[in-house]
């Protein structure tokens, strides 16, 4: 096994063996989603009509909870000084973390998404077009968590902070996702989808180089 | 290629806008141990941070002599600091099974590495329940399991018994024999045979 998959069986290994926060993480999203039709009440239109936004909200929410154990834990217990001297670059072991921590933040909300799909009374076509979003879009709002997590990880509180710096970078990633469900207009959807996926592409392969420069500063 | 070495010279370190170290020089070549002494806050762990490359000097400069220069930058070394980098949640032996991987010794002898460590038939134990001295050895027991050059140690015997202690020694004096350096930032006096300098840094820097 070499170190960048030793890296993401490490990471996964331990948050699903400390179980509980995936659980809290989809429960959170479930909830989320589920309290609009009580606040908004039971009208069905407007509830579909409102569905795409409330499930882009509700996955951003829940993504931002869990940004902030990415980097934190491996700063206090000294794995983050440790890493620095492995035969993987930083920015390697920033892209591996990020691997891990999006199937377990990202896949728990697409594969919750369906409760969510019977709650708010999408149909199939809107159903299919919110797992395929969701898909696209939380590798880029893990990619945004992780310059968060990573340029807030040496601060006490870092955790508020992090999700202010987080939330502005997340907007288009919000405008797509929810742009996604435009199907009444012709070639609305399929346009949004490709830069949702041009997004995450962009964002993943950019944020390994943030999150490692901001981790080396912080180190100091 | 030149024979492996450690050279620092005039090495100046600055925390928080505050120089904690100043003018720290001196030459290490294979074999050889440099025992790094003074009261609390004299910039012993900063010393190491900056050699480690964790932290960035503010002025003269540190040369690590007969590297691999396509190698990565700081894959020569170890940093075993007070901050174990060890998880609990995972045993014992998956603890250094990962390090080992991730430091570039997938093939490490696990067992024979925690056996020498003290924690032979800890192996399956989750990491979390052990002491503070267990800990520490299995913070140690890195550099058995991977063979590097350059050893950082920051304050190596603290937590442990007579024992252990006596087993970081022969540790850094096998080390030393087979032509690896060290430094050793301490306290207390670590029994280690070999060629070993010793440098008392001051703590009236301001």
């Amino acid at each position: 096994m070499n170190a960048f998959m030793a890296i993401v069986a490490r990471d996964l290994r331990l948050a699903l063996r400390q179980g509980g926060d995936i659980l809290t993480l989809t429960l959170f999203f479930v909830i989320v989603g589920v309290l609009m039709p009580f606040a908004v009440g039971p009208d069905r239109p407007l509830l579909a009509q409102l569905a795409p936004a409330i499930i882009w909200v509700a996955a951003l929410l829940a993504q931002l909870l869990s940004h902030d154990r990415l980097f934190r834990t491996d700063f206090e217990d000294g794995s983050l000084a440790v890493f620095r001297h492995s035969v993987l670059p930083l920015e390697g072991v920033v892209a591996a973390k990020l691997l891990a921590h999006w199937i377990l933040t990202g896949l728990p909300l697409i594969v919750a998404t369906p409760i969510l799909a019977l709650m708010l009374g999408l149909d199939m076509q809107r159903f299919w077009l919110a797992l395929l979003s969701l898909a696209l879009g939380t590798p880029a709002l893990a990619a945004f968590g992780a310059i968060g997590a990573a340029v807030t990880v040496g601060l006490k509180r870092g955790g508020l902070v992090a999700p202010v710096l987080v939330l502005p970078l997340s907007l288009p990633v919000l405008i797509f996702g929810t742009g996604a469900f435009d199907v009444a207009r012709l070639g609305g959807s399929s346009q949004a989808l490709l830069l949702l996926a041009a997004l995450s592409l962009v964002s993943v392969a950019l944020a390994p180089f943030a999150a490692a420069l901001a981790l080396r500063i912080s180190g100091e | 290629m030149p024979d492996l070495g450690l050279s620092v010279h005039a090495l100046g370190v600055w925390r928080g806008g505050r120089a904690v170290l100043a003018d720290l020089s001196f030459d290490l070549a294979a074999g050889e141990a440099l025992m790094l002494r003074g009261p609390n806050g004299a910039g012993k762990s900063s010393a190491l941070m900056a050699l480690a490359g964790l932290i960035r000097p503010e002025e003269g400069r540190i040369e690590h002599l007969g590297r691999d220069p396509e190698a990565p930058p700081l894959g020569h070394m170890h940093y075993v600091a007070h901050a174990p980098a060890i998880k609990s949640g995972l045993s014992v032996g998956e603890n250094l099974q990962f390090w080992a991987t991730t430091l570039g010794n997938a093939d490490a002898d696990i067992a024979s590495a925690l056996t020498q460590a003290g924690l032979g038939r800890l192996e399956g134990l989750d990491a979390g329940l052990l002491s503070a001295g267990q800990t520490r050895r299995l913070a140690l027991a890195r550099l058995v399991a991977v063979p590097r050059p350059l050893w950082l140690l920051d304050e190596p015997t603290s937590a442990l018994d007579a024992d252990g202690a006596e087993w970081v020694g022969e540790l850094v004096s096998r080390h030393l024999a087979q032509g690896g350096m060290a430094v050793v930032a301490t306290h207390l006096d670590i029994a280690v045979a070999g060629t070993i300098k010793t440098l008392t840094l001051g703590g009236g820097v301001q």
